[in-house]
Order: C-alpha cells, then structure tokens, then sequence
C-alpha cells in the first residue's frame, strides 16, 4: 500500500484514464491513434486489477496474475493489430477508417 | 512524501493520456502514449509489484511503444497534422466520456471498500514462477499455457498478414515482378486505378 494513499485515489486516476481512452476512441479517424486508446483502455484496467488486489486482498494474487495476462494479450492484439494496419496501407495507400470501407481481396 | 510522489504520477498519466487522444500529430501522440505507460509502471513500484512493474516497462513501455512509433513512421507523413475533429463528434464522444466517467466516480467515492486485513504476501520471481507452473489451489498453469498458444497464434499470424504479396500486377493486369521491385507502388498487389476507385 502506499502510505497516504487510499484505493478511491487510484481508482479515480485508472477512471479517467479508462474515459480518456473512449473519448479517443470515438473522436480518432486514424487506426494506429484508435489503438493508441485501446491501449490506454487496457492499461487503466491494469492498474485497477493491482490495486484491488493490493488493497482489498493483500494475502492473494488474483489480480497480479490478471495484470500480468493481460499485458501479454494487448502485446498480441497489438501485434496482429500493427500487421493488419501495415497490409491495409500497402494496399490502398491510408489508414483513415472513414475511407477503408472495402475489405475485399 | 510517498503521498506526493503519487501525485505526480496521476498528474504525469492524466496530462498525457489527455495529451494521447488530443494531439494532432500522430508520433507525439505515440511518445505521449510511452510517458502513460512509464508512470503507470512507477505506480506498480509504489505498490511493491516489481516484477509487474519490470513487465510493465518491458513489454508496455519497450514492446508495444516501440512497435507503434515504427507502424507510424511506416505509414505516415511525420510533419503532416491530422484533419481537426468536428465539434459536434469532439462534443459528442467528450460528453459521453464525462457522464461515465462522473458515473463511476460517484460510485467509487461512495461505495464502502472493506480490506480483509490479512498480512500483505509480496510476490518475489521465484514466487511468481512457482505460481504459474502450478495446478493446484492458486495456479495458474492452464492461462499459462493458453497464452504461450496465443502468443504463437499472433506471431504466425502477424507474419502472414504483413508479408508482402506474392504477385504484382501492372496495369495491364500482367504480373511484373516476383522478388524485389524496384518503384515502391509496386509493392501492391492492386493496380493505381483500382486504388483511386477505391478512395472515392
């Protein structure tokens, strides 16, 4: 725990976070700044899994391993994501979502 | 002092997140990302998960970053600003954001957290280790295994998305080159009349 420091206060800062990252969501046209959200998505929910872990249950594990899952996950997701955006510019020359309206071929 | 050192990180993650889904040009954005990412890690020290916090700076902060600024600069102008965003989408999607975030913090602020007050367990690699090979009570070997498939499954498949195309058609639909072409439209497998259709 940090001295001083109650869960309400992390958990406040992980929220906006997570509400920063769905305000970009919605407003972003380019792909790669849409992952950038999802990635800042990701990680509030990271850090709210340490803190109620750390807080609430300080005997167990639960969360940590839940952190460290998740961290692998985005690590794929945004692998397979960055291939995906990669193919799609080399095909039709941008990564503007309004205009990658054709998956065909 | 540990109180204040806190701060400073929520101040470091709130600004920056901001400064992430806000700046117009897209590298900043990244390098903005990265700062996120960093005091996030910081507040995993705070809270005594090094090994996490270690994880956190690896595969966050030296993985993924990295590999975000390098998918930037492959498909980006870099001094190119992006298109400003309308204000009634800025007005909209901001709007949502603040009620749900107002939602949950009220919540949070007056929902009574009761700690079990049970000794803190600090996890040291070896624990950590132990954990994760383990099948009985608090093991975790089978996420363990799934996500050594995962990990697999999205290296072949990012592999396979990203590689170049086989053929290279020229306009008259003939195959031009098979190995390494030398104007780099050619690296589609479409023809520059079919890609203008395409953005209309």
């Amino acid at each position: 725990m940090i001295d001083g420091i109650g869960l309400q206060e992390i958990l406040i800062v992980s929220t906006i976070m997570f509400f920063l990252g769905i305000y970009g969501f919605f407003t972003r046209k380019n792909l790669i700044t849409i992952l950038m959200s999802i990635e800042l998505i990701l990680n509030s929910v990271n850090i709210n899994f340490v803190a109620f872990n750390k807080y609430l249950y300080p005997n167990l594990m639960q969360g940590h391993f839940f952190s460290l899952f998740v961290i692998a996950i985005a690590a794929a997701e945004a692998a397979v994501a960055i291939a995906i955006i990669i193919d799609l510019f080399r095909n039709i020359k941008t990564i503007d979502v309004e205009k990658v309206s054709s998956m065909k071929n | 002092m540990e109180q204040y050192v806190f701060y400073i990180l929520a101040a470091i993650i709130l600004v920056f997140s901001f400064l992430t889904v806000t700046s117009r040009m897209i590298l900043r954005a990244a390098v903005y990302l990265l700062f996120v990412l960093i005091a996030t890690s910081g507040i995993y020290f705070m809270l005594n998960y090094n090994f996490l916090a270690a994880v956190q700076l690896t595969v966050y902060a030296g993985g993924i970053a990295v590999l975000i600024v390098f998918s930037v600069l492959l498909t980006s102008q870099l001094n190119e600003k992006m298109e400003q965003v309308s204000l009634t989408k800025a007005l909209a999607g901001g709007l949502i954001a603040f009620a749900g975030a107002l939602l949950t913090i009220l919540t949070i602020v007056q929902y009574n957290f009761r700690p079990n007050g049970l000794p803190e367990l600090e996890p040291s690699p070896r624990e950590i280790g132990h954990a994760m090979l383990n099948y009985g009570d608090n093991g975790y070997v089978l996420p363990f295994e799934v996500i050594s498939v995962l990990l697999l499954a999205a290296m072949v498949g990012a592999i396979i998305i990203a590689k170049r195309p086989a053929k290279l058609l020229n306009e008259d639909r003939t195959i031009i080159d098979t190995s390494y072409p030398s104007d780099k439209n050619a690296y589609t497998s479409r023809t520059k009349a079919e890609i203008d259709s395409l953005l209309k």
